[in-house]
């Protein structure tokens, strides 16, 4: 794990493991499966800083949604440490309660994560009810919260359906602000949204994070809106971090290829400088099936005996820059 | 040459239980043969509708209040069904966002490409063996022995270049893409564009393709079409449109593409307020409510499609004719 | 630009009360269901004469102006029998319907959300129940505890919980992955929340629907056990029980029998009408508000 500078960390995340079951134990025993276990999260390793964004890449099959859920306990894990402020992930459901009132989630799909048959109203006040914070005067708050998101009070009376997705995601805002978390994990903020008004969203979060203090774990395949909204980043390939290090400086010198092949395949908005070939073919393999060694091996442009055997360790390429390369971009051969 | 696809003042409306939706008012854009042609538009822009109204898909509410839509010089809207059943699938195909409508889930991909070939004179293993050329050109490996696998065995992006295989069999005068790498990976989506563009070497015919996302337009299209809430609020070839925007909206969506902004920035721009409700459209510019740029006439009268060079046009009152 | 409106839920029920009304079938089944009500309801009072009242002199007479519909072999008035029999009817058609209704929640929802084992248990249960015959059932219990009416309610209920269960359980199940049920787990709810604020809102809807159109199947059920001998013991004049007493004195006077099968056609009709009206307007309704 790169050396980070010295700040206590708010959310601090060791070798990780998250598994999903493919088979049940009777039948994994009948056909001899093996392993009857797809390892959708392995050996995450990171840190975030109060106040600070970090943005999670990946495509497909990375793991991150898997991730994210597991921060707030809402996937188990089978392996590795995650605390937050210095406390590690409980396990009764009593002090997971506790948990998720400082960490909040905002989902992928703003309209779907909305109970459909509760008002606005009812769907913000919702976490103070489970809380057990019913002495709140659950109005003023609804009222405080919407105002701070930037929707109008009328909208309290709303039904979810009634609302564009846009606002629905204010919704989503609204309702992880209530029990001011000091962390919120942002699943996918601008799926959906036209590139028009994503800013929107974004710069409200921002805002957020001004005015409260706020700490973002951004989940996303955007890569352009990460250069913009993150502070630190880390790509994800088939459950692991591949690169892992400060926003700014990935974008100036991706380490690893897959980094670098990514970068590549953004679509640029200029006719005059048309990418002439592709970077990245084929597909990320498949879970199940995992590659041996270095398992972006399959895809790497610069792949060779070594990465086909040894699964590369993160290799510090500048202070608090790593990548999993046997052969980092621009370091010394 | 005359266009392959010649849109003329289109004009549909959709009837709602809340009211008429005005969904595409005097839509006008060409294909010309040989060429891509690309259609910006965010939500609420039509560009869907626009797309069934040419192809004669719209549903039971829909209602042409006018224009006329010609393909190869043939009227689409007056067609006889047995003359639209001719041109489907041979001489337009369509490729959509999620590649699960275009193919059937219980046949194999194989007697789906073979079916589709129905029209033409070769023999099953003239034909096997043409749908397994077309999967080895969209970069489908092992092409002959995938011929018998069915659609739920293979990834979203795989299922996307067999779309478009199968799109690309008929060898179309007229592609239609609407949104055909959304729903992928940014790096199946480049390799999805990089194989349309090496296709249309091959493959003469046009294409039509729809997206939200500037960069893909930039990079696969000759032509740019805008569409704003319904109506066609640019017009030009990629260069005009890139380099030299008329429109303010064309402006303001080239200024909101994060890929755009050379500096990394937390005061992302956006476009304020939002699409108007086209049951009760605003008066004047449709886009004055939202415009940095509206002054007093762009709230009283729509402006006139102003020529800046013959191949670019723009609706907006600031534009000098 | 989306116009608020009025919280949907009382839209919704003004509106449906309105397409009820002006739907010409709706109507006829909404009236037939409201005089078997009344008639339950007010049973003791509209009854011209104690049901129970023996007459044997007046045995059998035609109807006429003082018994409507004539009298039984006992000389017991036929119509204020009938009119009884509707106050058993609803009785146990809605205390079966109300109790089937909680049961199959409670099981549904166990099975749905509940561990893998413990729905594969239920629903072995269920299939159980399902594939055992009504009337064995009815025999068995009857002979255990005889007969009374809490013995038919807990073979009709036995019969409905089932399916009941089975209807609530694939709602729970399809609600249970959806995105909005995750983000109430990350917000800190607990699985009693969920069910009752989240599942059972959603999942309720179509029960209550079926539940109504079974109204007319459970009375109608009890009415078979009771020409059976195997329901509410005499005297009481349960709809079953007229019928069975009825056949056998049909040569005598059909009017018994006309007694005992009448209100339950008009029954079943009334709430079959209802009921399909009701499922009519719930459908496309949902469709037209997308």
């Amino acid at each position: 794990m790169p050396s980070g500078a010295v700040v206590t960390a708010l959310l601090e995340v060791e070798n990780l493991r998250v598994r999903f079951r493919t088979a049940g134990p009777v039948r994994a025993a009948l056909t001899r499966l093996g392993e009857p276990f797809l390892d959708a999260v392995l050996d995450v390793s990171f840190v975030v800083a109060p106040g600070t964004t970090f943005a999670l890449v990946g495509e497909s099959g990375s793991g991150k949604t898997t991730l994210g859920r597991a921060i707030i306990g809402l996937v188990p894990i089978h392996g590795g440490r995650i605390r937050f402020a210095g406390k590690p992930l409980p396990r009764g459901a009593a002090a997971l309660a506790r948990w998720r009132r400082d960490i909040a989630m905002m989902f992928q799909d703003p309209l779907a994560s909305l109970s459909p048959r509760h008002t606005v109203r009812s769907l913000i006040a919702e976490p103070f009810r489970i809380h057990g914070e019913t002495a709140r005067d659950l109005d003023a708050e609804v009222r405080r919260l919407l105002d701070l998101v930037g929707l109008p009070a009328d909208f309290a009376g709303r039904y979810p359906h009634q609302l564009s997705g846009g606002q629905a995601r204010r919704v989503g805002v609204a309702r992880a602000l209530a029990l001011s978390p000091r962390l919120i994990i942002a699943d996918e903020p601008t799926a959906g949204l036209d590139v028009s008004v994503q800013g929107e969203i974004l710069n409200l979060m921002a805002k957020l994070q001004r005015e409260l203090g706020l700490a973002y774990f951004v989940i996303t395949h955007n890569l352009s809106i990460t250069r913009h909204i993150s502070d630190a980043m880390a790509v994800m390939y088939m459950g692991r971090f591949v690169e892992h290090g400060p926003t700014a400086a990935i974008f100036a010198r991706p380490a690893h290829p897959y980094t670098h092949g990514l970068l590549a395949a953004q679509p640029r908005p200029d006719p005059d400088h048309r990418r002439q070939d592709v970077e990245l073919k084929g597909e990320v393999p498949s879970l199940l099936r995992r590659p041996a060694g270095c398992e972006f091996h399959t895809r790497c442009p610069y792949a060779q005996e070594r990465c086909r055997v040894e699964v590369p360790m993160p290799r510090a390429t500048a202070a608090d820059h790593a990548a999993r390369c046997h052969f980092p971009l621009g370091a010394a051969r | 040459m005359a266009a392959i696809l010649s849109i003329d003042k289109l004009s549909v409306d959709f009837l709602t239980p809340r009211g008429t939706v005005s969904a595409l008012r005097q839509v006008s854009l060409d294909v010309p043969r040989g060429s891509i042609v690309g259609i910006v538009g965010e939500s609420g822009s039509g560009k869907s509708t626009l797309i069934a109204a040419a192809t004669r898909l719209l549903s039971e509410n829909a209602v042409i209040r006018g224009g006329t839509v010609e393909f190869d010089g043939e009227d689409m809207l007056n067609l006889p069904p047995d003359r639209l059943r001719a041109l489907r699938g041979r001489r337009i195909a369509m490729v959509f966002q999620d590649p699960m409508t275009a193919l059937n889930p219980v046949l194999s991909i194989g007697r789906q490409m073979i079916d589709i070939q129905y029209r033409d004179r070769l023999d099953r293993a003239g034909k096997r063996a043409r749908a397994a050329e077309m999967l080895r050109r969209v970069g489908i490996p092992d092409a002959g022995a995938r011929l018998d696998r069915f659609p739920h065995e293979f990834s979203g992006g795989m299922r996307q270049r067999i779309a478009i295989a199968m799109a690309l069999l008929g060898n179309p005068d007229l592609l239609i893409a609407d949104e055909p790498t959304t729903a992928l990976d940014v790096t199946m989506e480049a390799q999805i564009i990089h194989l349309l563009r090496e296709q249309r070497r091959e493959f003469e015919g046009s294409i039509l393709f729809i997206s939200h996302n500037l960069g893909l337009i930039a990079e696969l299209c000759d032509h740019v079409v805008i569409l704003y809430a319904g109506e066609v609020v640019e017009r030009g070839t990629v260069h005009d449109i890139f380099h030299r925007p008329s429109h303010p909206y064309t402006e303001a969506l080239l200024v909101c593409d994060p890929a755009r902004l050379s500096q990394a920035s937390r005061a992302l721009p956006t476009i304020g307020g939002e699409v108007p409700d086209l049951i009760r459209l605003p008066s004047g510019c449709i886009f004055a409510p939202r415009c940095p740029k509206a002054f007093a006439r762009c709230r009283s009268a729509a402006p006139h499609t102003h020529v800046v060079t013959p191949e670019h046009t723009a609706s907006c009152h600031l534009v000098p004719s | 630009m989306i116009p608020a409106s009025a919280p949907a839920s009382e839209r919704a029920a003004t509106r449906l009360a309105r397409r009820i009304l002006h739907d010409p079938i709706g109507l006829f089944g909404l009236v037939l269901v409201l005089i078997v009500v009344c008639s339950g309801l007010f049973a003791d009072w509209i009854a011209p004469y104690d049901p129970l009242k023996l007459a044997v002199r007046e045995r059998m007479a035609d109807p006429s102006m003082s018994h409507l519909l004539g009298t039984d072999q006992l000389g017991r008035d036929i119509l204020s029998r009938v009119i009884k029999g509707s106050q058993i009817a609803l009785l146990v058609g809605l205390s079966a319907t109300l109790l089937s209704l909680l049961g199959g929640l409670l099981l549904g929802l166990l099975a749905g959300y509940g561990p893998r084992w413990l729905d594969n248990l239920l629903l072995l249960l269920f299939d159980a129940v399902h594939a055992f015959p009504v009337i064995m059932l009815a025999l068995a219990v009857i002979t255990l505890f005889g007969p009374s009416l809490v013995t038919v309610l807990l073979v009709v209920v036995t019969v409905t919980v089932p399916r009941y269960a089975r209807l609530v359980r694939t709602s729970t199940l399809s609600i249970k992955h959806a995105e909005f049920i995750l983000a109430e787990r990350a917000l800190g709810a607990r699985a009693p929340r969920i069910l009752l604020h989240h599942i059972v809102p959603n999942a309720i809807g179509p029960l209550l629907i079926i539940a109504s159109m079974d109204i007319p199947v459970v009375i109608t059920l009890e009415a078979g056990l009771s020409f059976l001998g195997l329901g509410v013991p005499p005297p009481a004049p349960s709809w079953g029980r007229l019928l069975n007493e009825g056949y056998s004195f049909i040569r005598d006077t059909p009017w018994i029998v006309i007694g005992g099968g009448l209100p339950l056609i008009v029954t079943t009709l009334g709430f079959t009408f209802l009921g399909e009206t009701l499922r009519d307007l719930l459908d496309p309704k949902l469709r037209k508000a997308l």
